[in-house]
């Protein structure tokens, strides 16, 4: 079950041709999918594609109408892989996943797609994670393009031109035999816009026809000589096709007046950014009027020799805007001026910063810089010569206001897990810790401060076989289940396992893939009518020859954990501890409990609902329960009473009782703070008089002591 | 907190987001789960609803809860728009016309954003706290201060308006998206009816009847502040406590009371009354007595040492640290508070238990033998902490997590047993313990006195750093201790009182006391 549910916005995926579609990126996505005859669609959950993925899942009796077929993809390099249904046979297909990682892991296969080429249109779809907001290191997917050949779509972040890339995607797909990749940026995948939609139309042929009648056809196969024959029809075949199908279909745009002394070429994902900073320097409107001739790349490989030097042949000066580093574009463009003899000064990186994301802020003063060196005429007084403004008397608040990374959720059951480690540290000493990716990740902040690297899903393990050795410490590594099913399982367990690797493995089991939004994956123990599931990893890693094994159902048992963990670092016994810790995501656990409470309380049936509080005249706000938890439900209040210096433990009403405060309040021998308080809605007959019978011995006893000192009235400090 | 409503140009109150240009920018900054992607969707709608273009996008880069998080909206009408309008797809540093934000210090990152422009910035912000974990694992106070943001917020924006916007959706049974939104209307910088943004709230399906309370609470705070605020004056605190008890204690009580009166200069009252009752709440009415003595010994030397021009400093924190100090938290303490019954009703009334509910509350201990042992008669506690291999034996019978429901009647006889054990508390192993390392600090303190008052009143507050049970409180001793080892060192110098007082708030920076050593090998270098 996904964070998200799409099953009310993926009924407008049946609307049919003029009627208007109003939705996200990936919605729209999804739509044109459908309207292109696409046969099968694959693909792994990251952000940003995750609620692509979700979408699908949510699509899946409107896809079976279709006949299209779709795979929750084990991993990207399976997705990838995936498209080798349309080597062979004239069936489109489209997978996605998460770039740069996941292109990472899919090049493989996206490799040798590209060397034997499709014969059905093979879309690649790419949530490329770059600039603000991103969680993994800061590359381009554009240089997987170029190293297989693979053409690569970049169109104007509007619904319009996305859905329009997608249709022209499988076309030139087709076209030139050739994989075609379409990246989607952060901010693409989420904007909120429209578009006139098409009728959905069935695939020309299904994969049932596909398997009935096979084909072969020796040429298409990865292996020599055919391999070197592949390298050749890129260059002599498939290229000269791409670009005669961009040019006469006209997927590059151009905007503005024709003539000129300036332009600027940039790709198309940068649209909405020139402009906002033509706009800014009045000299472009939000119709889409502009004063500067722009050539706009909604395709940035191939690119097209004699279009970019038509444009910039009469020119004094073309900027390239070409978001991150290396500047492959630019550096073409360099190489095609310099051949064709054409002085054209060529910028790029300059005005534009070699490295870092085109905010509107470097957008705005690179492209002013640039009219100004060579177009001042354009700009208006105070743009071609700004004074300096006055600094704004605006106080500095970099000492004020804390940073805010995002951390573990409320009552997340990875909390204890990483609270027991903290603790048996505490008795062990620091041992070398190797995260991995996921949700757990965030065990390297505070409060936990766990986690010395991270180097790629899945490989936690893996990360820390060089630590196989002979020492006082073992190392310790983490890795999720998402990460264990995609690959750890042989990257980390089996290689731990054949190399008798003698460190600590904790597998941090959430019943789904938490991260990217709460898929499901073969350990999820959700029924899920399309897939199979609820296959333990305990049982996983014994079949892989694991012999101590630790399994613990319940993390919030922080005193468990902590005695296994000090068992899997202090015994004799050889080769990897694999400790197996599982909860359910607290996010879907409530997602998927709340609302059946609510219906449970409503319908007059007996229902728990619990809830973690504090004393607060016995926490004396050391806030050891803090450094042990960083639960946003769990913060600190001041109190009004003038005998106390520093604000005392609070919890709020967000708090969904999982247990981890009182838990660690015990392991770590804190404090006697925390209560839990179960309220039992529509109570039985016997609850009503246990409760009755308690209250009135207690109460007489509380009466009788009372009655025997002062007591100071509620609102007493 | 009350409400409060600032502009810093009154003037600019009728004017629209549109004078400016037209597409109005409008950024959202949250925490992640405050349902800044529900007032997003409502922004849209209510666009759309006035016959505008919305475009909105996000970074909702994963699925986590506590990050901070940007939204953005630009809008233009759609007769200017012509299609699909070019608008841009993040916000930009002095360009945006509404800033709301959901929490005090996303004000703050949006002001240091630059997202926040004296040109043509509204900035809209709830001045509640949503504390980062950095501001909670400080072993002191490490709650970040709000006045400079509300400071930069009034010099950074065009207006600027702000209400505790989490309050006013709590008390209408909804969450601070709706109050938000509420104050987006309230603010009247959108050029859409009002009613068109109920009509929004009504079209979303569920909690219809809450949201559009919180967003009436949030648009009146906003667009009629005054009102709004003489509506919250009356929870404000008020009138002397009560003290009920039998005849002889409360008479008793009134004579300690008096003596407050009679024996101490008025700065140092209230504290003492604080005190006073502290100790008396933990005791009885003759420890209450003990402690009045006390102060006045330390009051005596305060004027011996010309307390008069300092405001009885030394006094007035005596009456603060000494009160801390005598009521220790024990055993007994903490089992006397947990079975009270103001306790259970301030529970029942935290987790809104009414009469159709039934409740179990279920306590986590964990008992030490030290605990154990402190609670015994001075001589039988001692007796087994000094003997290791008994300590550990009976240790092994006690230390272990119980996990107990007070709201039974075994465990809460269990624990009003322990709790009334109060009456023999001054003879046990613990009280003897509190009592003489109170009385080792304070003689410090006295004899510091005479020769700097400054640093003899830094020497009674070194008793905050002891809190916490266990291995806290071991940490906290241990850090009071370390501190005060600076004081041969430090006695003399004309900054003694100053430098005290940075290895104090040098200790409550981190846990283990790594600040703490540090300054200490500063002060050796002296």
């Amino acid at each position: 079950m996904a964070e998200r549910s799409f099953a009310k916005e993926v009924e407008q995926l049946r609307i049919g041709a003029g009627e208007e579609f109003r939705g996200e990126g990936i919605l729209a996505v999804t739509k044109a999918l459908l309207e292109c005859g696409v046969g099968y669609v694959g693909g792994y959950q990251g952000a940003p594609i995750s609620h692509l993925m979700d979408v699908l899942a949510d699509a899946q009796d409107i896809l079976g109408e279709l006949g299209v077929h779709f795979e929750a993809s084990a991993s990207e390099a399976t997705a990838a892989a995936t498209l080798a249904a349309s080597m062979h046979y004239p069936i489109r297909g489209a997978v996605t996943f998460k770039s740069t990682v996941g292109t990472n892991v899919a090049s493989d296969a996206l490799a040798n797609l590209a060397s034997g080429g499709v014969n059905g249109g093979a879309l690649i779809i790419v949530g490329e994670d770059y600039g603000e907001g991103a969680s993994i290191m800061q590359e381009r997917s554009h240089a997987f393009a170029m190293k297989s050949q693979i053409w690569l779509l970049d169109p104007r972040p509007n619904l319009e031109m996305i859905v329009k890339a997608v249709r022209e995607g499988f076309e030139l797909s087709e076209a030139s035999n050739t994989p075609v990749m379409l990246e989607m940026r952060i901010r693409a995948c989420h904007v909120h816009g429209r578009f006139k939609a098409r009728d959905n139309v069935k695939p020309k042929m299904s994969l049932a026809e596909a398997l009935e009648t096979p084909k072969r056809d020796l040429n298409r196969i990865v292996l020599p000589p055919a391999s070197f024959l592949h390298e050749q029809e890129k260059i002599s075949k498939r290229w000269p096709a791409a670009v005669s199908f961009v040019k006469e279909r006209k997927l590059n745009e151009f905007f503005g007046p024709a003539d000129g002394n300036v332009g600027i070429v940039l790709q198309g994902g940068m649209y909405n950014g020139v402009m906002r900073a033509l706009q800014r320097l009045g000299l472009a409107d939000i119709r889409g009027n502009t004063d500067v001739p722009l050539y706009v790349l909604n395709v940035t490989y191939p690119l097209i020799d004699d279009e970019f030097l038509d444009f910039a042949r009469d020119k004094d000066a073309v900027l390239v805007v070409e978001e991150a580093q290396p500047n492959h574009i630019e550096q073409a463009f360099g190489a095609m001026l310099h051949k064709a003899g054409i002085d054209t000064l060529l910028r790029g990186k300059d005005p534009f910063p070699m490295a870092g994301e085109y905010t509107g802020a470097v957008m705005l003063s690179a492209i002013r810089d640039f009219l100004r060196d060579h177009a001042g005429g354009l700009l208006s007084d105070k743009d071609r010569a700004p004074n300096e403004p006055e600094a704004p008397l605006v106080p500095d608040l970099s000492k004020v206001v804390p940073p805010r990374p995002p951390g573990f959720c409320t009552g997340c059951p990875e909390r204890p897990i990483f609270a027991a480690m903290k603790l048996v540290q505490e008795e062990l000493g620091e041992h070398h810790v190797a995260a991995d990716i996921g949700c757990h990740l965030f065990s390297i902040m505070p409060p936990f401060n766990i986690g010395a690297s991270t180097m790629g899903y899945g490989l936690g393990p893996a990360s820390a076989s060089a630590f196989n050795v002979e020492a006082k410490k073992r190392p310790i590594s983490v890795m999720g289940d998402g990460g264990f099913w995609h690959n750890g399982l042989s990257s980390g367990i089996t290689n731990a396992v054949f190399n008798k690797h003698d460190g600590m493995i904790v597998i941090v089991d959430n019943y789904y893939s938490a991260a990217t939004g709460g898929q499901d994956i073969p350990s999820s123990r959700a029924k899920n009518r399309s897939r199979s599931t609820s296959h333990p990893i305990t049982d996983a890693v014994k079949g892989v020859g694991a012999k101590w094994v630790r399994h613990v159902d319940r993390t919030y048992d922080v005193g468990k954990l902590r005695e296994i963990f000090r068992e899997a670092l202090t015994t004799d016994e050889k080769g990897p501890k694999i400790v197996v810790a599982s909860s359910e995501c607290m996010l879907n656990r409530q997602r998927r409990e709340r609302p059946l409470l609510a219906s449970a309380i409503k319908e007059g049936k007996r229902s728990v609902k619990p809830r973690f509080g504090v004393d607060e005249d016995v926490c004396t706000g050391d806030h050891a329960c803090m450094r042990l938890s960083g639960c946003p439900s769990l913060s600190v209040k001041t109190l009004d009473d003038p005998l106390r210096d520093d604000p005392v433990a609070a919890i709020d009403e967000t708090c969904v009782g999982c247990g981890n405060c009182g838990e660690v309040a015990d392991a770590a021998v804190l404090c006697p703070s925390f209560y839990r308080a179960d309220v039992i809605h529509n109570p039985s007959g016997w609850d009503r008089f246990m409760a009755r019978l308690r209250t009135r011995v207690t109460g007489w006893l509380q009466r009788r002591r009372d009655a025997s000192r002062l007591t100071f009235s509620a609102g007493a400090a | 907190m009350a409400m409060t409503m600032t502009e810093t140009d009154p003037g600019a109150a009728a004017g629209l987001a549109t004078d400016r240009d037209e597409v109005i920018k409008l950024a959202i900054l949250a925490v992640g789960g405050q349902g800044g992607g529900v007032i997003t969707d409502w922004i849209v709608d209510v666009a759309e609803r006035n016959g505008w273009y919305a475009q909105a996008t996000s970074v909702p880069g994963v699925a986590q809860r506590t990050g901070a998080t940007i939204y953005y909206v630009e809008m233009v009408r759609e007769d200017e728009a012509g299609g699909t309008p070019v608008l841009a797809l993040m916000p930009s540093p002095g360009d945006v016309d509404i800033v709301l934000a959901a929490e005090m210090m996303e004000a703050g990152r949006a002001i240091q954003r630059g997202f926040v422009t004296p040109d043509r910035t509204t900035l809209i912000a709830s001045t509640d706290r949503t504390l980062a974990v950095i501001e909670k694992i400080v072993p002191g106070s490490g709650i970040a201060e709000s006045d400079p943001v509300a400071d930069a917020a009034l010099a950074a924006s065009r207006r600027f308006l702000s209400a505790d916007l989490d309050r006013l959706a709590k008390q209408n049974g909804s969450v601070i998206s709706a109050s938000l939104f509420g104050a987006l209307a309230g603010a009247r910088v959108l050029p859409f009816a009002p009613d068109t943004f109920e009509e929004t709230i009504k079209a979303g399906g569920r909690g219809i009847e809450a949201s559009l309370r919180a967003f009436r609470a949030g648009a009146e705070a906003i667009g009629n502040p005054a009102a709004a605020a003489s509506l919250t004056r009356s929870d404000v605190r008020s009138g002397d406590k009560g003290v009920v008890g039998p005849e002889k204690e409360r008479r008793a009580w009134g004579g300690l009371l008096e003596r407050i009166e009679r024996e101490f200069p008025a700065a140092a009252r209230p504290m003492l009354r604080a005190g006073l009752e502290k100790v008396v709440d933990f005791q009885d009415v003759g420890y209450g007595g003990e402690y009045l003595d006390r102060l006045k010994a330390q009051y005596d030397r305060d004027s011996a040492s010309g307390g008069v021009e300092k405001g009885f400093r030394f006094t007035v924190e005596s009456a603060k640290y000494v009160a801390n100090a005598m009521a220790y938290d024990d055993v007994v303490r903490v089992a006397d508070l947990k079975t009270r019954a103001s306790r259970f009703r301030r529970i029942e009334t935290q987790m809104g238990v009414g009469d159709r509910n039934v409740m179990h509350v279920t306590e986590f201990m964990h008992p030490r033998i030290e605990e154990v042992c402190g609670t015994m008669p001075a001589g039988l506690g001692n007796f087994i902490v000094t003997r290791p291999g008994l300590r550990r034996t009976l240790d092994r019978l006690v230390n272990r997590g119980r996990h107990v429901r007070t709201d039974t009647i075994r465990w809460f006889l269990a624990l009003y047993f322990v709790g009334g054990l109060r009456r023999i508390r001054r003879r046990s192993l613990r009280h003897r313990t509190e009592t003489a390392h109170l009385e080792d600090w304070l003689s410090l303190a006295n004899a510091t006195i005479p020769e700097d008052y400054d640093l003899a009143v830094e020497v009674i507050r070194c008793r905050r750093l002891i809190k916490g049970y266990s291995d806290t409180h071991a940490r906290g001793e241990s850090k009071f201790d370390r501190v005060l080892s600076a004081l041969p060192v430090l006695k003399g110098r004309d900054d003694a009182a100053e430098w005290l007082h940075r290895l104090i708030e040098a200790a409550l920076k981190d846990e283990k006391g790594e600040m703490l050593d540090g300054a200490l090998k500063t002060i050796r270098t002296l």
